[in-house]
């Protein structure tokens, strides 16, 4: 699927109810993390629940994974990797975070009052890349 | 059952707050009163000379008059602070300056970090022993092992009469006895319970009492530490400053008789007032009314959430007092937590300032649902009705 996709898809969705569902089936979707891959240098400290991800550079390149134990956040891990996986430095600094969220209509999750570790997890990618959150 | 008292609630109709346990919503009274003062009398206590300044004194002082009746004390036992975790710093700070090596502070397993980490970081610092009494898989304070726990090496017994996760009204009128008897001091920490109980400071005996206005539905930025003459006497003072000393020299000082040894700086004066208010509002109702009706919504809630599958309780169920955590089987209470809140439910998630307790039960987090004077059945058949929904979600 691609961003644009996904965003579309989100926007035939107008009530709260269906956008969760489907956010929560995108996160059941998403390839866990191995065991082997849960360990702390992995985790984002300081969440309600637990969030990890894992960061690699691939020809220039930069590709995450990610997993939580909570399934919201999952869905909101697997929307953000569908935005920013494979891409350039550049790439990703060119997005509008914020503008591609409130178009999924998912925009409260960008906010730090949220304690679900999502956000954390944003403040952490935003240490490595620099981006617009 | 008294929701037309709170403005809150005509703000936002559609609101089902069921978090009266992280803090209580405020009647028009206690706003009335704040705001009142804040108009027409307002001025700094125990300094100035003109008529506003008399009144706002003598109104404080009244408030404080309010809190010890509230809890059958005498008024010049009651020393405001600004929150249940600034009394426990209070006295939890002196004992850091007096416990010797090998004294023990006990404190139990449900406790608030605000009551835990204070009295684990003054035995650190003192090389005194840590020790914390379980709890059954009830929730109920294990009294065999508070037995063992207890030795003529207590010093201090901290613990809530009310926890904050498991709802469980702790045996505590035999735990001042049992730890009076080895010589001990006891701090119960109301936070929780003087908002669903009666309280009786000369009945339970206790040392010290430490509770909070906001909780109480009164202001934030209010709290009380009640000490028996003898227990305050003991203390050192915790904070300097005005109002605190009687006579300042350059080489030394002395300090006021107790209370205002222990309220240096300008006191939170309108929250005085307010949580004054707020006691006044509770005391109309009575809290034995309110101890029966809360009782009464949370056997009622216990029976609904029973009805659903997958509902894990921490403790046992039967043994709550307006406080009840539980978990989904394998669904995060963060998940379920978000859903309810898009449907208007306020409910906490997490582990409520107790990471011991959920570490006892095995557990991250919890949902904790906490009832108020202002919640009612159709309150809890909106929680429950939005709680399925959320499951159905996962």
């Amino acid at each position: 699927m691609t961003p644009e996709e996904l965003i579309e898809n989100f926007s035939y969705l107008s009530d709260w109810e269906d956008k969760y569902r489907y956010l929560i089936e995108l996160g059941e979707e998403m390839p866990s993390l191995s065991e082997d891959e849960k360990i702390p240098e992995n985790k984002v400290d300081g969440c309600m629940s637990q969030v990890w991800f894992t960061h690699q550079m691939i020809q220039n390149k930069h590709h995450f994974e990610a997993d939580s134990d909570a399934h919201i956040v999952r869905g909101l891990e697997a929307v953000l990797l569908l935005l920013i996986n494979d891409k350039t430095t550049e790439e990703i600094r060119s997005l509008d975070l914020r503008k591609l969220f409130s178009e999924m209509g998912l925009e409260e999750h960008l906010s730090p009052t949220r304690r679900n570790g999502f956000f954390a997890m944003l403040d952490r990618i935003d240490q490595l890349i620099d981006f617009k959150k | 059952m008294f929701k037309q008292d709170f403005p809150i609630f005509q703000t936002h109709p559609d609101l089902v707050y069921l978090d009266t346990g992280a803090s209580a919503q405020k009647p028009a009274v206690v706003l009335e009163t704040m705001d009142s003062f804040y108009r027409t009398f307002y001025s700094n206590v125990h300094r100035g000379n003109c008529e506003i300044a008399n009144q706002a004194t003598e109104a404080y002082e009244c408030a404080r008059h309010q809190v010890a009746q509230f809890i059958h004390a005498d008024p010049s036992d009651i020393i405001f602070t600004k929150s249940t975790t600034e009394s426990v710093n209070l006295v939890a700070s002196s004992f850091a300056e007096t416990l010797q090596p090998q004294d023990e502070v006990i404190v139990s397993a449900p406790d608030h970090h605000a009551v835990f980490v204070p009295f684990q970081q003054a035995c650190l610092k003192r090389r005194a022993v840590f020790k914390v009494a379980p709890v059954l898989e009830s929730g109920a304070l294990d009294l065999e092992a508070f037995d063992q726990l207890l030795t003529n090496r207590t010093k201090v017994v901290a613990m809530a009469h009310l926890t904050n996760v498991l709802g469980t009204v702790q045996p505590i009128k035999e735990i001042i006895k049992k730890a009076h008897q080895k010589g001990a001091m006891v701090l119960v920490d109301g936070a929780q319970s003087v908002a669903h109980l009666p309280t009786d400071v000369t009945e339970l005996d206790c040392d010290f009492l430490a509770f909070s206005g906001h909780k109480l539905y009164g202001p934030t930025g209010i709290g009380v530490l009640y000490g028996k003459k003898e227990a305050l006497s003991r203390l050192s003072p915790y904070q300097f400053g005005g109002d605190m000393i009687r006579e300042v020299f350059i080489d030394h000082t002395t300090f006021a008789d107790i209370p205002a040894r222990f309220e240096a700086g300008t006191p939170p004066i309108a929250e005085a007032l307010g949580l004054a208010s707020a006691l006044t509002y509770l005391q109309k109702i009575g809290m034995s009314v309110i101890h029966q009706e809360e009782m009464r919504l949370t056997d009622f809630l216990i029976k609904r959430l029973s009805e659903i599958d997958g509902v894990e309780f921490l403790g046992d169920p039967l043994l709550k007092t307006g406080i009840v955590s539980f978990n989904i089987k394998n669904i995060h209470a963060g998940d379920i937590a978000f859903i309810l809140a898009k449907q208007h439910i306020c409910a906490r998630v997490g582990h409520h300032c107790a990471m011991p307790i959920h570490q006892c039960y095995h557990k991250e987090v919890s949902l904790r649902v906490s009832l108020g004077v202002y919640n009612d059945e159709e309150d809890i058949e909106k929680f429950i009705f939005a709680l399925k929904k959320a499951i159905s979600f996962f």
